[in-house]
């Protein structure tokens, strides 16, 4: 299928070859020292390809080589725990075979060949299989990796074996076909899936105001502005951390090479609260830092996609982070304008908005053809220039995104943290998982929510008349108001991450928080009405044991002990 | 690179701008450097900016006037590889690696290309090492590392030279056995300025720590390209096979943009924003991340480069991308220039994103950070309070209100002010915060743990 042919033209990352016959996005290896490109464009006789290295020195006339193949992703066993740049190069390789700096023309396979992994099939000899069926397991590290039968594959099992094999060794021989424990996959298509469900189910990531104000659901998407130190990072840890996703994949595109060491050295010391190993056992890392190949750069989101979706075939529920979309944006806005195409808005290709949805819509849960449920949730980053969100690539991201966790700076300047505006962020799942909450949570939970939604809202408001007159000028039924959004605020809404009891909050408290905070604002309201003071009913000394039991080793006996005291506190002062 | 006898070819085609256009020639590598013999019998440089069967293009370093048709272009075979030596330490050379200084030439021990690698991100190490540099606005509130990139975001008119070449004299690493270097590149400043850079660092004694690369204004735009490349190069070799501790600081990263927009303009490419090329960010970013330190080598690189706004407008394209690559930055205010106060640096809108770890007892010292959140809140409160004295008056003030008012002050004069040649260690810097936060009642200093004040706070008596 390969075929051979010579560099016409040289300019940049852009090379025209003459003398292959490519199809569009088959990779080739351009020049003497085999530079790996994608055909991005043909032209009668030219192709023209898009190379991820350095192409300094290459001269016309050098060879051409077509691999007859787009570019795929490498998967199978020992993806896990890996750091991977933008196509799948493990980085730990590349140091090995050449030093600090990445120089071009190595080349390593993404998955190791030496190691082995232990085989133990699920099927027997004469079973009848059909494509993306498990065939067996492997463990890999702490998970239970599936092998399963590589698309374009199926029929009798003719031959399984059991074992240790390394991933290219066969392990099966299915309709005449031999089937190893890694497949490939063009990383620019997406992976079959059998059904899409309607994303219903949240996912639970332990943070308070993601899980009770702005949920996102299993299969999701949600998009988050990156400014400078809004905290983006520590929001992205603690949904590696703590949400109820088996797999992390974190695609750093386009970041500081610095960002990216914090990353490296910080995501293989967390611990996985939930096992105790580290959180890097179920983590695949891709780093494609700004000064790296911008055409890889470009691919370092397809193929953290596709090792995703590879994931979710097995019945896994995936979170997947891109940092940030708009590097991602940018690089597709560089080779554009090298292949001098006519510009959308602001430089940008028209075709943004379609490759922005394209890769949104790869998210999804669903019943995978190996017969099991599995998901993928999205979370991008976009990181506006000079912070203005009405830039092409933030309005195009928020078009298909259906959360927006609004990462504030104002809020991280007054040290509320985490620091999500809970008036601009929204989520559009709420409806769909209403059903979920009611009947998981407590079934007057939507409700709850609602309710809190409204004071925070009100509050806003009434911080506008505050701002004019001062607070003294409220009548006393708003200023309790007041007081109730203040302690959404502070207890509710506030966590902090580094804090062993707060970092993680699960629903059960969540709903008991806010159901406490409910309390506190009716049994106020009604004292008020029976005659007791403002300043006596905002100062019960309950209230403040409510500002710290978040804190508490105990924290949920601490909270019923509040609400007990809470009533007595506040009956009597109506008295 | 192929070792052939080059030849010579008299098909020039086409001059447009920077670049010369050369037909039917053999196989030229992108890239390549090449020679071309004007009729007077001199020579300049270029290099090859798109190659293919039937045209090169080639992009001229000292600009294209008296190239004409006639002219014989050579191509030399290879990339554009710069000499790098140890020798370089107290030299002053030119945008494009010529001594200036009068001195011999490089001996080179080594050639090396100039376009750089991108470090590996598993071979990174964390930046975490204090620098000084002796300006209480950087060291105290906005500190630097090792390996970090912080840029200096100026205006036309604002003393951010001045302010370089202080940083050049006095920055050092802290720490025995450490050996530090300076590599200082001036992009597209007039002669004048010139002058000035290489009288200041033969004057000061900076020179003999340093490595100046100085391209005028009138050096063709090109040039201007190489130049950062060149201290880059420079500093990596330093830094990376010499052991050193290299600071690079760039200035002014406005004009190597305006060269860069030049360019693509010549070479009619598309633009993206405000005209500048669409490969901005790329092209940026490749000479800001080859800061950085690399695990198992005691060297690193460290830089400041300098830009002046364009309009004083921070979300210009040139600042804008800055920002989106480097690690915070340090902003001069206009205003306080006007107030005469040097260096005019704006605290409020300055950050150092890595400050944080770089600092604390073992680096710096125990109470640094609570200090600077402290004096970063209270001169904050102080700034709104001028505003709301325009309105009312000082005298409506409550004494609480009016002494964070007199911080503000106080706090631009002694810590914000310090003379072009004055050198404050970080002890210093801290202590005269203390000094300046005495004034404050006691009970205001909310975010200073107990046990620093009752270390530091001077007794007032």
């Amino acid at each position: 299928m390969s075929n051979v042919g010579r560099i016409y033209r040289v300019a940049g990352p852009v090379v025209t070859a003459e003398g292959i016959s490519p199809r569009m996005y088959d990779v080739v290896l351009v020049g003497e020292e085999k530079l790996m490109g994608e055909v991005i464009k043909i032209m009668g006789d030219y192709s023209i390809i898009q190379v991820y290295e350095d192409t300094s020195g290459v001269k016309p006339g050098e060879p051409v080589e077509n691999t007859g193949q787009p570019l795929v992703a490498e998967l199978g066993p020992g993806l896990l725990s890996s750091v991977y740049d933008g196509i799948q190069r493990p980085l730990p390789v590349l140091r090995e075979q050449m030093g600090d700096f990445i120089y071009r023309g190595v080349n390593a396979p993404g998955l190791d060949r030496a190691t082995k992994w232990e085989f133990t099939p699920t099927v027997k000899k004469g079973d009848s299989v059909s494509s993306g069926q498990v065939i067996g397991t492997v463990p890999e590290g702490t998970m239970q990796h599936y092998v399963m039968v590589p698309h374009g594959i199926e029929g009798k099992v003719e031959e399984i074996k059991e074992g240790s094999f390394t991933v290219e060794e066969t392990v099966a021989k299915i309709g005449g076909k031999d089937v190893s424990m890694m497949q490939y996959w063009p990383v620019r298509v997406p992976r079959p899936i059998r059904d899409k469900y309607l994303p219903d189910i949240p996912l639970i990531t332990g943070q308070r105001i993601l899980d009770s104000m702005y949920p996102v659901a299993k299969g999701g998407t949600a998009a988050i502005p990156g400014g400078f130190g809004t905290g983006k990072t520590v929001t992205q840890q603690q949904l590696a951390k703590w949400s109820d996703a088996e797999i992390v994949v974190y695609i750093g595109c386009g970041e500081r090479g610095n960002e990216m060491t914090e990353v490296l050295s910080e995501f293989p010391e967390l611990d996985d609260p939930k096992t105790g190993h580290p959180l890097m056992n179920r983590t695949v890392l891709i780093a494609n830092t700004s000064n790296m190949p911008v055409a890889a750069r470009e691919a370092s989101v397809y193929t953290g996609m596709t090792i995703a979706e590879y994931y979710r075939d097995m019945g896994y529920n995936i979170s997947l982070m891109a940092d940030s979309t708009s590097r991602w944006a940018e690089a597709m806005r560089e080779i554009s304008s090298r292949l001098e195409e006519m510009p959308g808005e602001e430089g940008y290709p028209a075709y943004l908005a379609g490759r922005l949805s394209e890769f949104y819509e790869r998210a999804g849960r669903g019943m995978t053809h190996s017969d099991k449920e599995g998901s993928i949730t999205v979370v991008g980053a976009v990181s506006p220039p000079g912070g203005d969100l009405s830039e092409p690539v933030t309005q195009n991201t928020l078009r298909i995104v259906r959360v927006f966790w609004a990462l504030d700076t104002k809020l991280r300047e007054r040290r509320h943290f985490p620091a999500i505006n809970w008036l601009t962020s929204y989520t559009l799942y709420d409806k769909q998982m209403k059903e979920w909450f009611s009947s998981n949570v407590a079934e007057d939970f939507p409700p709850l929510r609602e309710w809190s939604m409204q004071v925070l809202q009100k509050e806003s408001e009434l911080q506008e008349i505050v701002q004019l007159v001062g607070s003294d000028a409220l009548p006393d039924e708003q200023k309790i108001i007041m007081e109730v959004a203040k302690m959404l605020r502070e207890i509710f809404l506030q966590q902090n991450a580094f804090h062993p009891v707060d970092t993680y909050c699960p629903m059960d408290r969540q709903y008991a928080m806010l159901k406490l905070i409910r309390k506190y604002s009716d049994l106020a309201h009604k004292a008020l009405e029976d005659g007791a003071l403002v300043p006596d009913i905002v100062a019960i000394p309950s209230k403040q044991r409510f500002n710290t039991a978040k804190y508490e080793e105990n924290v949920d006996e601490e909270l019923e002990a509040v609400s007990k005291d809470m009533e007595s506190e506040l009956s009597a002062l109506g008295a | 690179m192929s070792s052939t006898v080059s030849k010579e070819y008299k098909t020039v085609k086409e001059i447009a701008g920077p670049l010369v256009f050369v037909e039917k020639t053999d196989p030229v590598a992108y890239q390549e450097l090449a020679s071309v013999k004007l009729a007077d019998g001199s020579f300049k440089r270029g290099q090859v900016l798109d190659s293919s069967d039937t045209m090169v293009a080639v992009q001229i370093f000292e600009g294209t006037s008296g190239i004409d048709k006639g002219c014989s272009v050579r191509f030399l075979g290879e990339t554009m590889k710069m000499p790098v030596s140890k020798d370089m330490v107290g030299r002053i050379l030119s945008g494009s690696g010529e001594p200036l200084d009068g001195g011999p030439p490089i001996t080179p021990e080594d050639r090396v290309d100039i376009v750089g690698a991108a470090i590996n991100p598993w071979a990174r190490d964390n930046p975490e090492d204090f620098i000084q540099t002796g300006i209480s606005t950087i060291d105290g509130m906005n500190t630097l590392v090792r390996g970090q990139k912080l840029p200096i975001f100026s205006g036309s008119g604002l003393p951010h030279n001045e302010m370089a070449m202080q940083i050049a004299r006095q920055a050092k690493v802290i720490g025995e056995g450490e050996e530090f270097a300076v590599v200082f590149a001036a992009m597209g400043i007039t002669n004048e300025e010139s002058q000035n850079f290489m009288k200041e660092f033969e004057r000061t004694g900076a020179l003999k720590k340093a490595v100046v690369f100085l391209n005028l204004a009138d050096d063709p735009a090109i040039e201007r390209i190489v130049t950062p490349r060149l201290a880059l190069t420079t500093a990596e070799y330093l830094a990376f096979e010499l052991d050193m501790q290299v600071l690079v600081i760039l200035t002014d990263i406005t004009n190597y943009c305006e060269a860069l927009r030049q360019i693509g303009a010549a070479r009619e490419e598309v633009p993206g924003r405000r005209g500048y090329p669409g490969y901005m960010y790329t092209d940026l970013a490749q000479l800001y991340e080859r800061a950085g330190k690399i695990k198992g080598k005691k060297g690193s690189i460290t830089q400041i480069p300098i830009l002046s706004m364009p309009g004083d407008d921070i979300t210009h394209p040139i600042p804008d991308l800055s920002g989106y690559i480097t690690e915070g930055q340090i902003v001069m205010s206009r205003e306080i220039h006007r107030n005469g106060i040097y260096p005019p640096v704006n605290v409020s809108s300055s950050l150092s994103r890595l400050m944080n770890s770089g600092i604390g007892g073992d680096k710096t010292r125990d109470d640094h950070k609570a200090v600077s959140d402290q004096c970063y809140a209270a001169y904050a409160e102080g700034k709104d309070l001028r505003g709301l004295v325009a309105i009312v008056g000082k005298e409506s003030l409550s004494d609480r209100d009016r002494a964070f008012l007199e911080f503000a002050d106080v706090f631009e004069d002694r810590i914000v002010r310090q003379s072009p040649d004055e050198d404050r260690d970080i002890a210093e810097t801290l202590d005269i915060c203390w000094e300046i936060l005495a004034d404050l009642p006691v009970d205001q200093l909310t975010r200073i743990d107990r046990k620093f004040i009752e270390k530091y706070l001077p007794q007032k008596d």
